[in-house]
This record gives structure tokens, C-alpha cells and sequence, in this order.
């Protein structure tokens, strides 16, 4: 999954280094990421995993990292499979 | 016709007193002169808080460049709050059918063609490039003071949110330290002022009013790092107190967009401090009455009147 987020990042957030030197913890707002990128990069991972991520989600520091989203992503998962 | 039963608001007793005056759309209005006696007092109030700092007087009119508009980015934000000057640009049978489809009542803006104007929806939007063209910042940074019409699509019954109004800007560029230094100073001078005026208010952290899904992850961005705060005064409800200053940090935004760079060759940092005109003039109307006269004596003379 953390490859998938990765290639998600690189599409849909303009980063001046690019993500070749981002860890799974990195802070993407540290890397450049803006407010605009992080609205970005919502939008797009809720295209690439169809889910949507509810309000209290929306935040900054859900987006901050590969780590965070992809907790995030799980906990959406696990939610839907609950029912 | 209003049931009898029905209580007359805050707007009502405005046009029933004619400080404002009804235009048939809903947040469009007249001012009378006392309205606007009041207003003046307090514009030469906020320039004695603020002139000291000895501002760059500038003013715009009530419009903008479309292309300095777009560069913005106004419209990824507020699309919704957007106004545009559309105009005829046909020819003469392109003026007969026009005339013909007003008679017959039907939509005759279809064949309008957008101008290269639009409403300012801030003050300070024009003010950017103009900024950047003079080159790279003094050491100093700059201050600009600016105040203009300003326009924002969102029809109301609310006298405080009206759709064009006026807005008094400070607008700071400089270093990170340079413009939170100026909008820490005003957050206090904010207060002082409003004190002055014996209105009861509070200040607190707020974020723009940013559209859709999308916005509201903005809009918690912008609260988490803090770079809103409002300073509130209740007019139309107690419980939601109305923004009449509101102190912002920009960050990089518009240095980045208009190409704005400081003396140490970083790209600058904005703030500004707005004054919602029409706001601080209703909140004493409401909070003092109609009847100027009555206003407490060190009121009256803090604005002139």
C-alpha cells in the first residue's frame, strides 16, 4: 500500500524534491507540501482507493506523512468491513 | 404581507430609520449621510492607531484585472463568492435581438461576453503585482494602507453581510519576522481601538470561508496553523458574533504567486489587518441605537461626531 501512496503523492503533489528521497515518516508538509497540495492529495486518494474520508479525518496531520495516511486508510477499510 | 405577530429586525429599523436604503436586492444598499459620518469617524480613528507606522497611501477602484484575478487563485477557493463584469459585445443585429428577448422577457445576459474586469473581492488583491513590479523589497519591508468596495456573491438579510462593502486594509510584506511582528502589534492595537469604542467583542482564531469538501480541509489548515484570527462584535446574533477585524498571516502565498522577493533574495511574506467598514459602523448602531445623539459623550468624540 505504502508503494501505491507513494506513487500518489508523486502524481497528484508538486514537491520540489520530488518523493525519491521521502521515508515512510516523512513530514510532506516539510518536503513543500502546501495547503493546496494536501487538498490535492485528498481527492486523489480518495479516486485511487474509493473511499471518502469523513470530516473528521479532514485535518493536517492525517496527510503529513505515508505513515499517517495509510493508518488512515486502514481504519477506513477496516470500518467498511465492519459495516 | 408581514403577519402582524412578526418582529421587525435589525435591517428593518435600518431602512425605517434610513441609515440604509433598499435597492431591491438583498445586500445591496444606499448609505445616508450619517451612516456615512459615522464611517468617516471611524476610518480617521483607525488611521490614528495606524499612522504612525507611516503607510503607503493607495487605493483602487472597486476592480480588478481578470488576468491578476486568475493568478491569484481566488477561484480555487471562492468560487462561489465570485463576481465578474460581463459586457455587450455584439453587433447591430446582435443590439436588435437583444432588445427583443429583454421585451419578451426572456434571458438576455446569455450573449454577454466576460470582460477583462472583475469585482475586488479584497482590498488588497490588486494591490500584489503592482507591489512586485517595483522589484525586490527595502530592507524595510513595506506597509501598504489601502480601502475599496469590495464585492462578494452571497445575498443576504444579514445588514452585516452585505454584497458590496467596504473594506480598510493594512497589508504588510517582508521577512516572516517583519509581518507577524505587524499583525502580533495589531491584534493588540485591534483591541485598544475597539475599546476605545466601548463595543464589546472577543478575538478569536477563524478560518475563511473556503467552498466544497475540499475547503473544509483548508479551512483546518488554516485554523491548526493559526493564520486567521477575527475580532467579533455581536450585530445580528449574540451567539455567532460578527468578524470585524480579522488579522491574517498569508505565509509565502501571494510572494510566491506575484513574484514578490525581500532584500535577502527569500521570497517575502504578507499579513494584513482588515476593517470591515459597514461592520464596525452597524455593530454601533446596535450596540449604541439610531439615535447618534444619545451616543456616550467619549464615543462621540473618539469619531468626530
Amino acid at each position: 500500500m505504502n508503494i501505491q501512496i507513494r506513487e500518489i503523492i508523486a502524481r497528484a503533489v508538486e514537491l520540489p524534491g520530488g518523493v525519491g528521497d521521502l521515508v515512510d515518516t516523512s513530514d510532506l508538509y516539510e518536503a513543500g507540501m502546501t495547503s493546496f497540495g494536501s487538498v490535492q492529495l485528498m481527492l486523489a486518494l480518495e479516486e485511487a482507493f474509493d473511499v471518502e474520508f469523513p470530516e473528521r479525518m479532514l485535518n493536517r496531520r492525517l496527510f503529513s506523512s505515508i505513515a499517517t495516511i495509510r493508518a488512515a486508510l486502514e481504519e477506513l477499510r477496516s470500518e467498511s468491513v465492519g459495516g | 404581507m408581514l403577519a402582524k405577530t412578526e418582529t421587525a429586525t435589525f435591517l428593518d429599523e435600518l431602512f425605517d430609520q434610513g441609515l440604509l436604503i433598499e435597492t431591491g436586492v438583498d445586500g445591496l444598499y444606499g448609505r445616508s449621510g450619517l451612516f456615512e459620518a459615522i464611517g468617516d469617524g471611524f476610518q480617521n480613528l483607525v488611521t490614528r492607531y495606524g499612522g504612525a507606522d507611516d503607510p503607503e497611501v493607495v487605493r483602487f477602484p472597486p476592480a480588478m484585472s481578470r488576468q491578476v484575478f486568475e493568478k491569484s487563485g481566488y477561484m480555487k477557493s471562492f468560487p462561489q463568492l465570485a463576481g465578474t463584469v460581463h459586457c455587450f459585445c455584439g453587433n447591430p443585429a446582435d443590439h436588435v435581438s437583444l432588445l427583443q428577448t429583454i421585451e419578451q422577457g426572456g434571458d438576455w445576459t446569455d450573449g454577454q461576453k466576460a470582460s477583462e474586469i472583475v469585482l475586488t473581492p479584497a482590498a488588497c488583491y490588486p494591490l500584489y503585482p503592482t507591489a512586485a513590479k517595483r522589484g525586490t523589497l527595502p530592507a524595510e519591508g513595506r506597509l501598504f494602507d489601502l480601502m475599496s468596495y469590495c464585492f462578494r456573491h452571497e445575498p443576504s438579510k444579514d445588514p452585516a453581510r452585505q454584497q458590496f462593502f467596504r473594506m480598510r486594509e493594512f497589508v504588510r510584506m517582508g521577512t516572516p519576522d517583519q509581518v507577524t511582528e505587524f499583525r502580533a502589534a495589531w491584534l493588540e492595537r485591534g483591541q485598544a481601538m475597539i475599546g476605545e469604542l466601548g463595543l464589546p467583542f472577543m478575538v478569536d482564531v477563524a478560518n475563511d470561508p473556503f467552498f466544497g469538501r475540499a475547503g473544509k480541509m483548508l479551512a483546518v489548515n488554516q485554523r491548526d496553523q493559526r493564520l486567521k484570527f477575527e475580532l467579533l462584535i455581536a450585530i445580528e446574533s449574540e451567539e455567532k458574533p460578527t468578524a470585524c477585524l480579522s488579522f491574517n498571516y498569508h505565509q509565502d502565498h501571494f510572494g510566491k504567486t506575484f513574484g514578490l522577493t525581500t532584500a535577502g533574495d527569500e521570497v517575502a511574506h504578507t499579513a494584513c489587518v482588515g476593517f470591515g467598514h459597514e461592520r464596525v459602523i452597524l455593530a454601533l448602531l446596535k450596540h449604541y441605537g439610531t439615535n447618534v445623539k444619545r451616543w456616550p459623550a467619549s464615543v462621540r468624540q473618539s469619531l468626530g461626531l
